[in-house]
């Protein structure tokens, strides 16, 4: 089989698995204050701090949560809340279209059930966000609650200059968000040096477990509880902690940090030779998103392990079935949750049309990935692409 | 062999699609998205295609170990089912959209698709036997769907396989219990999938508005009454006429006729036909020899009536052994050859032009 779907989830890395198979044995809740609480307590903790040494944040700016979506609702609920109680007129949000669903979702329901307002930035081309766009959305900054911009983007890989975006929101004295969930262990992911006050980041993407992720939030950012409780995490989070997924978090996030530059040029040269084959086999695919070889100021613009393509006349669920059969699995981006494929919000928003954000797949590399994975898709694209393109999903 | 099973969520999609696994085909899951606003739960035996649907025919796929997809026709089954659903009631026929959809999705749209994309067959949870090209009814006779599918010419038939219709739906539901589906319990699904409120005339007065007309009763040339839009209205129907005549002699709808939007009702023995007309005929096989002595069923779950078939002016004259109430233009008469043993086969059918 050739899993190249790893911006989805990736296989968990062999110490994670390791670590927190080890911790499940165990007795205690990190809130017991007996022996065995405390021994849960202190590996929570040393956790938390290895984590947040990985990143560039403090341990106190570490809050554990159950994963990306809690962290993006966390972040653009309980901050829009806190703002908006502190000053009424804070109602806006400044938010880039080809955000996930859970920030895109999350604004939404502010706007619709709480009052809020919403300005969508222009993109561009690239999926990128430009820092004077920022700056002109924002105005004088004054009724805006919040500014959230994706590190990098899920489906078409493009990354942002976060710094310059957080400087921009910054100067105006409005708190940025981003969610970085693809972003950390692919790309230089340093919260204190970026300036943001929010972080979304997830285990299972770098080879920690499901349900355990992290929102990093600046000591001085307010931020209005979710979920009500026991208070567990700085009282901006309740829950009994999951020690061992916290466990299998932190490993994940130190090992793939650690092996960031050298997994990202093997990768990345994978990723090239995948988008220059394919495009051999299928010359009229296009590839979306940022050039290969696109660069910012401290990185690549964009992730080393993302191909996304488009294969104009053929149906992204075809081209994605046909591969299945074939052994090879990857992603169309967004399917709804009764699982019927729509066109790609990220495309839209970069400006494609319908017909083009319909007939694209998405190649995300990762950590297992080989060049027998390159060759497999190589070998067989042409005759799928051919195929589907005759079978058209009954338009006219 | 390549097989796509079409899995509505059903219990018979559910079952079609384990028999073709057993049978030792490589069997791919379906499910058709047709519905513009899914709903997240269906209610009871009404609506179709709601997200639940969609994840119980994903369980059953992951039962079975068969790879599954979604495929949205939402677009198409608006165009070709609900938008002539509409347009025909507004032009004073009585339309089946179960037939037109299979005719213009099931064995058109997902046919073609499934083949071009190197599939050899769709397999479907059918109450319909089919064999060497020949469309017989089940033999469970109340679940019988030979009907519905009667539009289907030879080419849909040839990579058509419904493997249900040689078992009754208790046996379908047994198997499913056996196997251990949650859908074995599922209730059947009735009523007009795209109206999970099962309110078709409210249904019709939204999309087509109010559109009043008088309501006049043959058997005296009197107008009796007025009415909100000739969709309300079916050839035949007895109930819900709104007028009460004259005598005691109960009412049925005559005729239909929408650019006056005249509502003519008549008595029993004035709403009995003996013959009907009917548009282009389509044959599941090669056309037979006409005239043919065969029988006919005028509509969904109506009784086959033996008949003489009479080639005319491109359609069909099918005088009827005995005299039929309701029989509406926009129905499909779908002839059968009887087969007591075998099953009556289909022979083909025609769209109800008219009928006296």
């Amino acid at each position: 089989m050739t899993y190249l779907d790893h911006a989805a989830t990736t296989p968990m890395l062999p110490e994670v698995l390791a670590a927190m198979t080890e911790q499940l044995g165990r007795v205690g809740n990190a809130s017991s204050l007996h022996a065995s609480g405390r021994a849960a307590r202190r590996v929570a903790e040393q956790s938390r701090e290895r984590l947040a040494e990985a990143l560039g944040a403090r341990p106190s700016e570490v809050l554990f949560t159950g994963g990306g979506t809690e962290s993006d609702n966390l972040a653009v609920k309980g901050i829009f809340w806190a703002r908006r109680e502190a000053d009424a007129q804070r109602r806006r949000l400044v938010v880039s279209p080809a955000e996930h669903h859970a920030v895109l979702d999350s604004v939404e329901w502010l706007v619709k059930h709480d009052g809020a307002e919403v300005t969508w930035l222009p993109v561009e081309p690239s999926g990128r966000i430009r820092p004077e766009v920022l700056a002109e959305a924002l105005g004088d900054g004054r009724d805006v609650a919040l500014t959230s911009v994706m590190w990098a983007n899920n489906e078409i890989g493009t990354v942002n200059d976060i710094a310059a975006l957080a400087a921009v929101s910054h100067a105006v004295g409005v708190p940025m968000h981003t969610d970085a969930v693809q972003a950390v262990g692919q790309v230089l992911v340093d919260f204190g040096a970026s300036g943001v006050d929010a972080l979304t980041m997830t285990g299972h993407k770098l080879g920690g477990p499901m349900g355990a992720g992290a929102l990093l939030l600046r000591r001085d950012a307010e931020c209005t509880p979710l979920l009500h409780g026991g208070g567990q995490e700085r009282d901006v989070r309740s829950g009994t902690l999951d020690v061992a997924a916290i466990v299998g978090l932190a490993v994940a996030t130190v090992t793939a940090v650690g092996r960031r530059e050298q997994r990202a040029a093997q990768v990345g040269a994978l990723r090239d030779r995948l988008v220059r084959e394919v495009v051999a086999q299928v010359p009229d695919a296009r590839l979306n998103g940022a050039a290969l070889d696109d660069v910012l100021a401290d990185g690549p613009g964009r992730l080393p392990g993302n191909a996304h393509l488009s294969f104009p006349g053929a149906e992204g669920d075809a081209l994605l079935m046909l591969l299945d059969a074939r052994g090879i699995e990857c992603s169309t981006g967004s399917a709804c949750s009764a699982g019927v494929a729509r066109p790609s919000h990220v495309l839209l928003a970069v400006g494609a049309d319908g017909e083009r954000a319909r007939s694209s797949l998405r190649f995300s590399l990762g950590h297992t990935s080989t060049e027998a994975d390159v060759d497999a898709v190589v070998e067989v694209i042409g005759p799928v692409v051919e195929r589907a393109r005759r079978a058209g999903l009954g338009r006219r | 062999m390549r097989v796509l099973a079409a899995m509505s969520g059903g219990v018979d999609s559910a079952v079609a699609a384990a028999l073709a696994v057993d049978a030792g085909h490589d069997v791919t899951g379906v499910h058709l998205a047709l519905s513009q606003n899914r709903q997240t739960l269906r209610s009871g035996s009404r609506g179709c295609c709601s997200v639940e649907d969609s994840h119980d025919a994903r369980r059953v796929a992951d039962e079975l170990g068969i790879p599954f997809y979604v495929w949205d026709l939402a677009e198409r089954f608006t165009e070709d089912v609900v938008d002539d659903f509409v347009a025909e009631y507004a032009a004073g026929r009585t339309p089946n959209p179960c037939l037109r959809c299979n005719e213009k999705i099931k064995f058109s749209a997902v046919l073609d698709r499934a083949l071009s994309l190197g599939f050899d067959a769709v397999v479907t949870g059918h109450h319909a036997r089919l064999s060497g090209g020949e469309l017989r009814r089940s033999v469970d006779a109340a679940k019988d769907q030979s009907y519905v599918l009667g539009v289907l010419t030879p080419e849909q038939l040839a990579a058509a396989w419904c493997p249900l219709g040689s078992m009754t739906k208790d046996r379908v539901r047994e198997i499913a219990a056996e196997r251990g589906f949650a859908v074995a319990t599922k209730p059947d699904s009735h009523d007009i999938c795209f109206i999970p409120d099962g309110d078709t005339r409210g249904f019709l007065a939204r999309r087509l508005g109010s559109r009043p007309g008088p309501v006049v009763d043959a058997a005296t040339g009197e107008t009796v009454g007025e009415h909100d839009g000739t969709y309300g209205f079916t050839i035949g129907q007895r109930r819900g006429l709104g007028v009460s005549a004259g005598d005691s002699e109960p009412r049925y709808v005559l005729g239909i006729e929408p650019v006056s939007r005249t509502v003519t009702i008549g008595t029993a023995e004035q709403a009995a036909v003996d013959e009907v007309r009917t548009g282009v005929p389509t044959w599941t096989g090669a056309a037979p020899v006409l005239p043919a002595h065969v029988e006919v069923q005028l509509r969904a779950h109506g009784r086959p009536v033996p008949c003489e078939v009479t080639a005319v002016d491109g359609g069909l004259r099918i005088e009827l052994a005995d005299a039929q109430r309701g029989v509406a233009p926009g129905q499909s008469a779908v002839l059968y050859e009887p087969d007591a043993e075998r099953g009556d086969r289909v022979v083909g059918q025609a769209p109800v032009a008219g009928a006296r």
